[in-house]
């Protein structure tokens, strides 16, 4: 192995039940070389800060198509921050309508990928933007 | 291999003291971090096992294996829940395999135990198997011992899904349970050598399906009738295979876990202390052999000795020399580099 893998959370915050998307996502970045933490359905805010800290990730993504997430995702962000998380690379995708992007860059979510991302885009953002780490 | 420059690392040694003295503190961040310098052999990992395993020991480390889809993480996420009512405190490692082709691994144990996010009593790790074979990561030892050190009563150790001999998770748990569905099997599978050899209980899970009791039936026949001491116990020093405890669970429902965790508990208590003592003394060997060959690996590697380490394994590579004079060599060319005015070191 050149270097260490990069260690990804995988998410699904809120309670719509689409998790296709995730589970392809994780599938796919585990064909890119990452190490890919999947938790399932129905996650909390906390469960996944929980997740994220205890398994140290690198990045975490977060897939939401319920329409919550201009309440779920700044509540996850707010919470890595609490927990001294604030280097973690936080993604999100699902359905989120362009005009909600800048609000959510504006708490820290630091990439939204909408419909259509191909997994090779997604893998190559990661490896250039997930925190260097010890 | 992990040095780069950067702030973290400049003083792997403070680094390493710095994140013990939080993790032992109660911190669980750090303790996170810790687990990834283990697993990643980076240079904080040393220092940091060296500070943390004397106070290793304490927990009761159980190990969980057995076929994929048996219940491993439900069985897993069930015990939480169980020992979590009694108070007690819960380490999970969890390794699943990692892709032999990529690399990249798909981590999804933790699915069946996120209920316990907001609960400081209960830490889950997920760990790639990294290359490993064996049903385990090369790293999951080191990282049992961390979890170990900073107190928490319990430490599971689950594995990748195993089939019939990848049998490490007994020389690093205490008690190791195999966990079994019913009908996977006839008697034949039972007295098959290999993973049911090293359990010390026996689960049949998913004890709702049809076939569950016959299962356990089969098992209990097999190999509490033929195995355990007691049967040749005059035997001299042979050793015997163990006479497992076979239990039925459904933990889905919960169903069986609370006796689950009383046979964990009877197993601890009544294992004898020669018994105690030989479990340990194999995974102390299994340990320091480890170390011992990499830290063996990475002075034939060493500059002074790198070209000579080539030279020898390119000779074995062309059949000019045998694997067991390549390895005498090599080692003596260890000792002759050991001395300090060494001149002759050419042997082929």
């Amino acid at each position: 192995m050149p270097d260490r893998p990069i260690k990804v959370l995988i998410a699904k915050p809120g309670l719509d039940g689409h998790d296709r998307g995730a589970k392809v996502l994780a599938r796919g970045l585990r064909d890119e070389g990452f190490e890919v933490v999947y938790t399932g359905l129905r996650q909390t805010p906390e469960m996944i800060a929980t997740a994220a800290l205890q398994e140290d990730v690198d990045v975490v993504g977060l897939s939401i198509l319920s329409g919550a997430h201009m309440t779920l995702l700044p509540r996850i962000t707010k919470l890595l921050k609490e927990r001294g998380l604030e280097d973690i690379l936080v993604t999100a995708g699902g359905i989120i309508p362009d005009d909600d992007v800048p609000a959510l860059t504006q708490v820290g979510v630091a990439r939204v990928f909408g419909p259509g991302t191909t997994i090779a885009e997604v893998a190559e953002y990661l490896r250039a933007n997930a925190r260097p780490r010890d | 291999m992990e040095q780069r420059a950067g702030s973290a690392v400049a003083e792997p040694r403070a680094r390493a003291a710095e994140l013990c003295d939080a993790a032992l503190a109660g911190d669980r961040r750090a303790l996170a971090r810790l687990l990834t310098a283990v697993e990643n052999r980076s240079a904080v990992a040393e220092p940091a096992l060296r500070t943390l395993y004397p106070r290793a020991g304490g927990a009761h480390v159980v190990g969980i294996t057995g076929p994929p889809g048996a219940g491993k993480s439900t069985l897993v996420a069930a015990l939480i829940g169980e020992l979590r009512s009694a108070g007690r405190s819960v380490a999970v490692v969890a390794v699943d395999p990692s892709s032999p082709i990529t690399g990249g691994a798909l981590l999804g144990d933790r699915v069946r135990m996120q209920a316990y996010a907001d609960d400081d009593g209960v830490f889950i790790r997920s760990m790639a198997a990294r290359g490993h074979a064996g049903g385990l990561a090369s790293t999951t030892g080191a990282a049992t011992a961390v979890l170990d050190a900073v107190g928490f009563d319990l430490v599971l150790v689950e594995t990748v899904g195993t089939g019939q001999s990848e049998v490490e998770v007994a020389a690093a748990a205490d008690t190791t349970v195999v966990l079994e569905a019913p009908e996977m099997g006839d008697e034949v599978q039972a007295i098959k050598a290999g993973l049911l050899e090293v359990a010390d209980l026996v689960v049949v899970n998913k004890g709702d399906k049809p076939g569950a009791q016959r299962t356990a039936a089969q098992l209990r026949a097999m190999l509490v009738a033929t195995g355990g001491p007691a049967v040749g116990a005059s035997r001299g020093d042979r050793p015997r295979p163990k006479r497992p405890e076979v239990l039925v669970t459904t933990a889905a429902t919960g169903e069986g876990v609370p006796e689950l965790i009383a046979a964990l508990e009877r197993h601890r208590t009544t294992l004898t202390d020669a018994g105690r003592e030989n479990a340990r003394l194999a995974r102390a060997e299994a340990q320091v052999w480890a170390i011992v060959a990499d830290r063996l690996r990475d002075r034939l590697h060493e500059a002074t000795l790198r070209d000579d380490t080539q030279r020898t394994l390119a000779e074995v590579a062309a059949h000019r020399l045998d694997p067991y004079a390549a390895a005498d060599t090599l080692l003596a060319s260890l000792a002759v580099d050991d001395e300090p005015d060494a001149t002759n070191r050419d042997c082929t």
